[in-house]
């Protein structure tokens, strides 16, 4: 057994034993879905867009991915003070090991708890078009997952306390769920909006999981695919390096 | 008192932005000996901890730790120490078996004598039947005797204790330095901690150090600080040493949620 692993089985230890966590944060995503799923629902299709959960699942899907990762990744703040960090930063392992094992362990957390989300999606009356690219799916899935958690690494790798909590969930998670395009479709949109959904790099997952559960990619699979792993792999390092700098 | 020192500092400096928080110090602590490294709030004990464990890099000076220079070879001087912290570093989530099991791991600590050194401290400390437990039920005595027992896993030569007994009862810390006595002197490991009691200083550590404003003060035995300054016990030599005034530190984020941390536990 080596380092990464460890860590990473630490991080789905601690997943599936907090009940209340796992509940918690499946609250959000359903809530979105079903207020808005079937709230808008009859005003989507009155304007000819089609079924409007249909439409939303994939989004609320990433939103359940963005939320997990994200703060999985804030809570280096509190661990590094009061938890478990500190006695992994003065073992003899390299700063690497440790960052790619909690990462990773976070982001099949996120993983798991996306695909929860997903089956609430099917409970709720959403069906995927192409039941053969459920694999890509779950790739975007992935890939959605390990960006996000990165964002968390490298946010609770700089934050000194839990002060910026709030700052972080508003200026940082909100807008990119917002602007992501998980709630309504590009094309029609004003002129900055749209900007901002292409500039955001969740548009691109979110794009990419709705193309592969219903068909119809918005960017392009090829440029979904390879902005999401490209931005993947930039913030992992970025996540990486301010990781290293973590002072105790 | 003529082992080779296992702990050489010299002319060690930190500075923090114009700030110097550890002043040219010196001391060598010889191998096998319990040493107390005692001051003020803020006198630059924990920063010197850091610069001992390989936490933070020194400004100036040389350190030999085990014989190896933590900031050249970092990893070997790791190997070479166990610590704990003055705040808890044990996840809650986690069983007691799976903490050392994590520390072990991490250590390569090869499986059989893993297991066999998880069994053997978990009963010395007196955990081996609460091993299943998940250590978000223990108590403050029962989590700093699993963080002692684990710091200790890997075999180190060195134990560092950053306030060890901080917010614990008269009993149990009794408890807890009867521990380290015994480890001590059965593990052979050289023990170097902080604390706040002077009279627990003065009743386990063979030798003191007294460090005040970045600067040691005073080195000796117990007995020789309190014959250097006339005082009746440590605690008088101590404040003779570093004077009555009260030290008032700026509240930094780490005490902003100690105390965050206080209020939510009690609320529960």
């Amino acid at each position: 057994m080596n380092a990464v692993f460890i860590l990473w089985l630490r991080q789905l230890k601690r997943y599936f034993r907090s009940r209340a966590r796992m509940a918690g944060s499946l609250g959000q995503p359903t809530l979105f879905l079903l207020a808005l799923g079937f709230g808008l629902g009859p005003t989507f299709a009155r304007a000819g867009g089609g079924d409007y959960v249909q439409f939303l699942a994939p989004g609320i899907v990433t939103m359940g991915i963005l939320f997990t990762a994200v703060f999985s990744g804030i809570e280096i703040i509190w661990d590094r003070r009061f938890g478990f960090l500190k006695e992994t930063l003065v073992a003899p392992v390299s700063r690497l090991e440790i960052v790619l094992g909690r990462t990773l362990g976070s982001a099949t957390v996120a993983l798991i708890q996306g695909t929860i989300v997903f089956l609430v999606c099917l409970a709720a009356g959403f069906r995927p078009a192409e039941p053969l690219l459920l694999p890509l799916a779950l790739l975007f899935m992935a890939l959605i997952a390990i960006m996000c958690t990165a964002i968390g690494t490298a946010v609770g790798s700089v934050l000194e306390d839990m002060q910026g909590f709030q700052l972080i969930m508003n200026f940082i998670v909100l807008p990119l769920f917002f602007f992501s395009s998980a709630l309504f479709p590009v094309p029609d949109l004003p002129g900055a909006v749209r900007l901002a959904v292409r500039l955001n790099p969740l548009s691109y997952g979110v794009d990419g999981l709705r193309g592969a559960l219903n068909g119809g990619f918005a960017f392009g699979v090829a440029t979904d695919f390879a902005v999401l792993g490209l931005l993947a792999a930039i913030l992992l390092a970025i996540g990486a390096y301010l990781f290293s700098k973590i002072e105790v | 008192m003529t082992a080779p020192a296992v702990i050489e500092a010299h002319d060690l400096v930190k500075r923090f932005d114009g700030f110097t928080a550890v002043d040219h110090i010196s001391f060598a602590v010889p191998e096998g000996v319990i040493f107390g490294f005692l001051g003020p709030n803020g006198a630059g004990k924990t920063t010197t901890i850091k610069m001992l464990t390989t936490v933070l890099t020194p400004s100036e000076g040389r350190l030999l730790i085990a014989g190896h220079d933590p900031v050249k070879e970092p990893l070997l001087v790791r190997r070479a120490f166990g610590i704990v912290f003055q705040d808890p570093s044990l996840d809650g989530e986690l069983t007691a078996a799976e903490n050392m099991e994590l520390h072990g791991v991490l250590y390569r600590v090869p499986r059989t004598e893993r297991r066999e050194r998880i069994e053997a401290l978990l009963r010395f400390v007196g955990l081996w039947e609460r091993r299943d437990d998940y250590v978000k039920r223990f108590s403050g005595g029962m989590r700093r005797r699993l963080e002692i027992a684990r710091a200790l896993q890997h075999r180190p030569r060195i134990l560092f204790l950053d306030e060890p007994t901080a917010g614990l009862d008269p009993q149990t810390r009794n408890q807890i330095w009867e521990f380290i006595r015994t480890l001590s002197r059965d593990e052979s490991v050289t023990v170097f901690f902080t604390t706040h009691y002077m009279e627990e200083a003065e009743r386990v550590a063979d030798r003191i150090a007294v460090i005040d404003h970045g600067r040691i003060v005073a080195q000796g035995t117990a007995a020789s600080l309190r014959q250097e300054t006339g005082g009746r016990t440590l605690e008088d030599a101590f404040i003779t040493l570093t004077g009555h005034s009260i030290r008032e530190a700026e509240a930094a984020p780490i005490d902003r949620m100690r105390m965050m941390r206080r209020m939510w536990r009690s609320g529960r």
